[in-house]
């Protein structure tokens, strides 16, 4: 796994591929989803994550709609795909590891898995937002689920 | 003024001119003289370097005025385009405009010639309304003619529109605004830059512009008001410099205009910058300006339209403001692919409202001229633009 997502070619594909066929990119009116706008960072990107927390603090569902650029939409479908399923405290490991590869820290790429794709991000240091922007939303549900225990 | 920029290690193509715009040397030396020459306030010092300052600075509203075609006392300094006409909203509109007032513009406005007249119609029970665009986004004559009636107080329209670049018949369409006695106020940010400006011909009541957009500095911008309505208008602020007497009982007596709008000490180095820009402009010659970005773009549509996976929308706007978009690929994506080639442009939803509706798009890509752009910076981008496919904006990053 790990040295196929050393192939720039790969990495490429799989941002495409999100991009064009982005996962859970569909909001719901289900009840137990909280919900995070965020269009207020860059101009042009406006996108909703939502989320459904159990109460034992696992992620059931993370979701995501909007109209964004290519490193917006395919960061936060990875972002929905790799966090559904985890604890909390797993999430949150994900995010913390996500934000220091983004800032050029070191960090644990098996955590990663597809999000390594934007390893490469602070090359255009004016699309990290577009980056993060997913990410962020999902880092403040958690913050304010953990507020409400 | 470009020669020595580079971005992503390629020579800087700069294309967002709408933005802002490069200095010229003599503006930069005018900035930095005042403080290392010429330190010292304007208006109320007894010592020469002071008188000397207070002259360059009010010889700079001599020369504004020259520029357009107005008087020196209808010229107000201002911190830029957004700070005249929020000071026109608040100081004007505010004050005269009631309930029922109608403050006609369009779906093409910029921000800042909007977003303050919706907040004096919130405060005034006034109304906004629009005047209806053409499908490809222009202002027409019998459009404004339609949407004009007597409850219409104020037009609020840009000269030349920030996102597609369109002319406004602004003459005419002031003419028939004065017969129902309404006033107009011009948002002048894109085009006293890049066209020549005649209020008097014009008939316009206020205008709108900025400094930086000009070859000036950033930080000053211009008022301009007929005489008459400058009294009438209330300063935004009140302070030194702005009053001619007060007491402890609270009378003020206020200055005239322009000096009662400039309380406080104003940005000196600014309007001197200012002055610079404005002779720079008139030694090349605001018509030879005109002609050039309209030669410039044609040259650049021309080639544009060659590239099958691009969408012109404004082809045959006369001025220097290109919008497109590359097919399936997102504006913010393209302009990352541009930037990556050394040319910088601006995407964005520059104005939603018209976007949406007039364009059928969220977003567009904004490549905008100035008289120092060259054949040579459209060839480059022209030759990047070819280059942008999904493929190639994703690569960015590898």
């Amino acid at each position: 796994m790990s040295s196929m997502l050393d192939d720039p070619m790969i990495l490429r594909q799989i941002i495409m591929d999100h991009y064009q066929y982005p996962h859970n990119h569909q909001l719901t009116e289900e009840a137990g989803y909280h919900q995070v706008h965020m269009a207020s960072e860059s101009c042009i990107d406006d996108i909703t994550v939502q989320s459904k927390i159990n109460p034992n603090g696992s992620i059931e569902d993370v979701r995501f709609d909007g109209v964004a650029c290519t490193i917006s939409t395919s960061s936060t479908s990875i972002m929905t795909e790799l966090l559904k399923g985890k604890s909390i405290a797993e999430a949150k490991a994900i995010i913390a590891d996500y934000f220091a590869m983004i800032e050029e820290q070191n960090y644990d790429p098996e955590l990663l898995q597809e999000a390594i794709a934007f390893k490469n991000v602070s090359k255009q240091a004016n699309r990290i937002k577009c980056a993060t922007i997913g990410w962020k939303a999902m880092q403040e549900m958690i913050e304010e689920w953990e507020k409400n225990q | 003024m470009l020669h020595h920029h580079t971005m992503q290690s390629h020579p800087l193509v700069y294309l967002d001119n709408a933005a802002t715009t490069f200095k010229p040397q003599c503006v930069i030396d005018a900035v930095v003289r005042y403080y290392t020459d010429q330190t010292a306030n304007v208006h109320r010092g007894d010592y020469e370097i002071s008188y000397q300052v207070s002259e360059a600075y009010e010889k700079t509203r001599e020369d504004v005025a020259r520029f357009i075609h107005a008087q020196p006392k209808e010229i107000v300094f201002t911190a830029g385009a957004s700070a005249s006409l929020n000071l026109v909203a608040y100081g004007y509109g505010r004050k005269y405009l009631k309930a029922g007032d109608v403050i006609l513009s369009t779906e093409a406005e910029h921000a800042s010639n909007i977003l303050p007249w919706f907040k004096v119609a919130e405060e005034t029970g006034a109304k906004i309304e629009y005047i209806p665009l053409t499908e490809d986004g222009q202002l027409t004559l019998d459009n404004f003619r339609q949407a004009m009636h007597e409850n219409v107080k104020i037009v609020a329209v840009a000269d030349i529109t920030n996102v597609l670049g369109y002319i406004a018949p602004i003459e005419e369409m002031t003419r028939i605004a004065h017969e129902s006695g309404a006033i107009v106020v011009c948002d002048g940010a894109q085009s006293v830059p890049h066209t020549p400006t005649d209020v008097q011909a014009w008939g316009v009541d206020f205008l709108a512009f900025s400094a930086h957009k000009m070859c000036g500095p950033t930080g000053i911008g211009v008022l301009y008001g007929k005489y008459e309505l400058l009294q009438k208008t209330d300063p935004f602020m009140l302070g030194g410099g702005s009053n001619a007497r007060f007491d402890m009982c609270g009378n003020i007596l206020l200055k005239d205009a322009p000096y009662k709008f400039e309380a406080g000490t104003p940005n000196i180095e600014g309007v001197l910058g200012l002055q610079q820009a404005v002779r720079y402009l008139e030694s090349i010659g605001m018509e030879q300006i005109q002609a050039y970005e309209h030669e410039l773009k044609a040259y650049a549509i021309e080639k544009l339209k060659k590239l099958d996976h691009l969408i012109l929308y404004n082809p045959t706007s006369p001025t220097g403001i290109i919008a497109f978009n590359v097919k399936d690929v997102f504006a913010q994506d393209a302009a990352g692919y541009l930037n990556s080639q050394g040319i910088a442009v601006r995407s964005g939803n520059h104005c939603a409202k018209i976007l949406l509706n007039v364009l059928k798009t969220s977003e567009t890509i904004r490549a905008s001229l100035y008289f120092y752009n060259t054949k040579e910076d459209v060839d480059r981008f022209v030759q990047a633009c070819s280059e942008i496919t999904l493929e190639n904006c994703v690569g960015l990053f590898f």
